[in-house]
């Protein structure tokens, strides 16, 4: 790459400046990025946890008619959808993008400049999609969009066309950053970081983004196929033409049961960061929690037919769907299994992080228990479109990802910003939500027993509904303000937290070492691994009697360089430069054409969703700031050098 | 693992990777192990629908082998010429590798001049996207494989183009093995290249044998 210095494209000087807008507007530092996840994917949080609260507003009682039926459909979808998309999957992003550089000790990731246009694609793609709600409707045939009910004779308006643009667009984004992860994670690890020293969020971000690259072409082809349906008149799902709905279910839920492991193994990556933490114990288990991890990545392809027991798709293909289904069981319960015994005569040290780290395991055991119920055809027969099935959701995503993305929250909170938030809060929000998210969605289990199906706008009263439904309405009242909780939290740690230091846990992995926040170039020297757990092994050498040796983890700027000169030498030089100090140290450089090949990308999007003849020519426009974005883009050096833009 | 890593590092940055392999050449190896999947749901959703279309035209009304034989003989043969090209530019020989890129621009451009043929064709014929599930998802198959070929022609006109007007400085990166603007390219061309194959067989060669 460096050989490629020089650049066709005279359109922009290169932005140099890191300040102010136009320094994050060009950053491609990954911890920037990360930031920007993590707020981005904040604000879709809260706004899909409104629509949340508005659905349970309208179901507090029955007969009321607080939101229309039509506004209801679009609640739910969007509700899905968002939380999915915009929220889960981005939150997890930005932890792969401040954290895994670190964890493997990298100063960036493979491809700066890629990772930039995810962000910009993605903040594009989820405001597309929530502008429906602006201009002529928002997606309402559910997350997953049922044939025929997406076809363009039953839903005319524009919803289902935001639907499919929408999650085409945010799907390049997802794609690219799995391609980033995969390539950061193989190629760009500290030397001796062997696979099997890994930490164990590293190892669920490298499955997590198999498991991406695989998995979305497949939508891609639905989503195209559902949009070419409504947009040039082909019949892919019109059953008029012989089209085959449940073509569309299979396509669907190829990618969607991958999907589910995409938002769940993050999460598990997290809590098996945090639990060794404050038990002071090494995870249990290491090489099992991994496999696990891995054999999960691959069952998970096998096991989409549970999604479609009651299509009828026969007695052969139900049962060899539930075998697997129930088989999938079995290393998520080894992992399960871990955990516990991780915390098993731990010193434990009870945290806000670690108080959600252990609400993760108990909801995702009382999910995962529920999940196994209906693995099974004839009682998925009964629990199929209740409310049972939203409980059991709920209790994976809500008590399951979102549990765990706090609790990473709490963990890496005074890495990222270098102020600790407040733990008295912390836990009053822990508290809060587990209170109310037991309330909101314990009762829905027996809602769903008694019948209540689910997507159903209102219900009669005198069914024997009305008690839970209130109590969980209650309850979702009750989470929304332990995230208000959480919000006051980060504004007040944002003027008087607690200043955290390096490592105000006594962490284990590499990015303890450094300060907090990291500098611009993370490792003033690429750290040296040893061992797993490297940077607790550094601290406390003489604990594992395996390795004797000191493992010269360099300390970015707690000054140990000088202790281990020596050893610390040669992994200078396998830094990109052999100088040594950070004038010498060379990052990617600030670029504009991220964002500007997103912005096209966005306008082509709009210009699809309308498809008459004005907005294909605005599509075109979009297409040609793109195509002038991605060549400008490869001629540009993906960093000065040294002598002509060093910074 | 480099626990020995090479002094004086900074002209190999490329090379100095945990697996020795250049970052872009395995993200371009994982774009095609995706882009597998990818056309493996296009070519699944046209093997469900095969037979399955209540109105005409089927496939042996429109199909023509002998005509896409020769489409495909042409896209076979651009892929020698790649290799040649690519050949050329490794031993440094310019003169070669235009000439042998620019052959296989215009192989793949005279296969998509028989894909739009085929198409207008098809289209006399009364097939298009919308007249039954064979005409929906032949098109939808076939164009978005002929998209990823435009993309291919276009990209290697790109390189030619940069080699005629860089200068000595296009020469240098081209000829640059670390750079891998000549070998990326070549790859994708190549694996558009093989999903055609299974195209050819699966939709014309299989797809005349059935009502």
């Amino acid at each position: 790459m460096v050989a490629i210095t020089g650049t066709l494209s005279g359109a922009f000087r290169r932005p140099t400046s890191y300040e102010g807008v136009w320094g994050w507007i060009t950053t491609v530092d990954h911890k920037r990025i990360g930031i920007l996840y993590g707020v981005t994917a904040l604000i879709f949080f809260l706004i899909a946890g409104a629509e949340a609260v508005m659905m349970r507003i309208q179901l507090a009682g029955p007969d009321q008619g607080v939101v229309s039926p039509e506004v209801y459909s679009q609640l739910f979808t969007m509700h899905g959808l968002s939380m999915i998309f915009l929220a889960i999957m981005p939150l997890s992003a930005a932890f792969f993008n401040f954290m895994i550089p670190l964890m493997i000790g990298a100063r960036d990731v493979a491809f700066p400049r890629l990772n930039a246009l995810s962000y910009w694609i993605f903040l594009g793609g989820g405001i597309l999609l929530n502008s429906g709600w602006f201009l002529g409707g928002s997606p309402n045939a559910g997350w997953f969009a049922y044939s025929p009910l997406t076809d363009d004779i039953f839903n005319p308006g524009r919803g289902l066309d935001f639907y499919t643009v929408g999650l085409l667009v945010l799907g390049t984004a997802t794609m690219a950053a799995g391609f980033n992860f995969l390539v950061t994670i193989i190629n760009m690890r500290a030397p001796g970081m062997t696979l099997m020293r890994m930490p164990v969020f590293v190892w669920m971000t490298l499955i997590t983004s198999f498991l991406i690259i695989l998995a979305f072409p497949i939508i891609t082809v639905a989503l195209l196929e559902l949009m070419f349906d409504r947009t040039f008149g082909t019949t892919f799902f019109v059953p008029l033409t012989g089209g085959d709905p449940v073509l569309w279910q299979h396509l669907f839920w190829v990618f969607g049961h991958p999907e589910v492991y995409i938002l769940i193994l993050p999460a598990m990556g997290i809590v098996s960061e945090i639990l060794p933490t404050f038990s002071r114990k090494p995870l249990f288990g290491y090489p099992v929690v991994v496999l696990s991890g891995v054999v999960i990545g691959f069952m998970g392809w096998g096991v989409w037919s549970h999604h479609m027991f009651t299509v009828g798709l026969g007695p052969v293909a139900n049962a060899a769907f539930a075998v697997s289904t129930m088989a999938i069981a079995i290393p998520t319960g080894a992992k399960i299994f871990n955990w516990i015994a991780t915390l098993w005569q731990g010193s434990i040290h009870l945290s806000a992080a670690l108080l959600f780290a252990v609400g993760f395991i108990a909801m995702f055991i009382i999910g995962g228990l529920s999940g196994v119920m209906h693995a099974s055809p004839p009682s998925d027969a009964q629990q199929q479109d209740t409310y049972f099935i939203v409980a059991h959701l709920h209790y994976v995503l809500f008590g399951g990802s979102i549990f765990a993305l706090f609790a990473g929250a709490y963990y890496w909170w005074p890495k990222i910003t270098g102020r600790k938030l407040s733990e008295g809060l912390g836990k009053l929000h822990f508290w809060l939500t587990f209170i109310g998210f037991n309330l909101t969605f314990f009762p829905m289990h027996f809602l769903g027993m008694d019948g209540m199906p689910r997507r159903v706008y209102t219900y009669e009263s005198g069914m024997g509904w009305d008690l839970w439904n209130g109590v969980a309405t209650a309850g979702s009242i009750i989470i929304a303000v332990s995230v208000l909780v959480f919000i006051h939290n980060v504004f007040r740690t944002r003027r008087k937290g607690e200043i955290a230091g390096n490592d105000p846990w006594d962490g284990r992995t590499l990015e303890w070492s450094i300060s907090s926040p990291p500098p611009h170039y993370n490792f003033e020297q690429i750290p040296v691994v040893h061992s797993r757990d490297a940077y607790w092994e550094e601290k406390h050498p003489n604990e594992n009697a395996g390795h004797g040796e000191p493992v010269p983890v360099a300390g970015g700027a707690n000054g140990h360089e000088g202790e281990h000169g020596s050893e610390v030498a040669p992994a200078g030089t396998v830094a990109e430069n052999a100088g040594g100090g950070h004038g010498a140290i060379h990052m990617p450089g600030l670029s504009y054409y991220p964002i500007m090949v997103a912005l096209g990308l966005i306008i082509v999007g709009y210009g699809t969703i309308f498809h008459d003849t004005f907005t294909w020519a605005v599509a075109a426009v979009g297409a040609a700031i793109s195509i002038v974005g991605v060549y400008a883009w490869s001629f540009e050096p993906a960093s000065e050098e040294p002598e002509s833009g060093g910074h | 693992m480099h626990e020995q890593a090479p002094l004086a590092a900074h002209h190999v940055v490329a090379e100095d990777t945990t697996t020795g392999l250049n970052h872009r050449k395995m993200l371009m190896w994982l774009f095609l192990g995706s882009d597998c999947l990818f056309f493996a749901a296009l070519i699944s959703t046209y093997l469900i629908y095969r037979g399955q279309s209540l109105v005409g035209p089927f496939p042996e009304d429109v199909f023509s082998i002998p005509v896409t034989s020769v489409s495909t003989f042409a896209l076979l043969m651009s892929s020698m010429s790649m290799v040649l090209a690519y050949s050329a530019i490794n031993r440094g020989d310019m003169k070669a590798f235009r000439i042998w890129l620019l052959s296989t621009c215009m192989l793949g451009a005279t296969f998509l001049g028989f894909q739009v043929f085929e198409f207008y064709d098809f289209s006399e014929h009364g097939l298009t996207p919308r007249t039954n599930l064979f005409g929906t998802t032949f098109f939808v198959l076939t164009g978005f494989h002929g998209a990823h070929v435009t993309v291919g022609v276009i990209w290697l006109l790109s390189i030619f183009g940069y080699s005629l007007i860089g200068g000595k400085k296009a020469e240098r990166i081209l000829t640059d093995r670390e750079a891998l603007s000549v070998d990326l390219a070549a790859l994708y061309w190549h694996f558009v290249d093989i999903v055609w194959i299974v195209i050819f067989a699966v939709v014309y060669l299989i797809g005349v044998g059935v009502t």
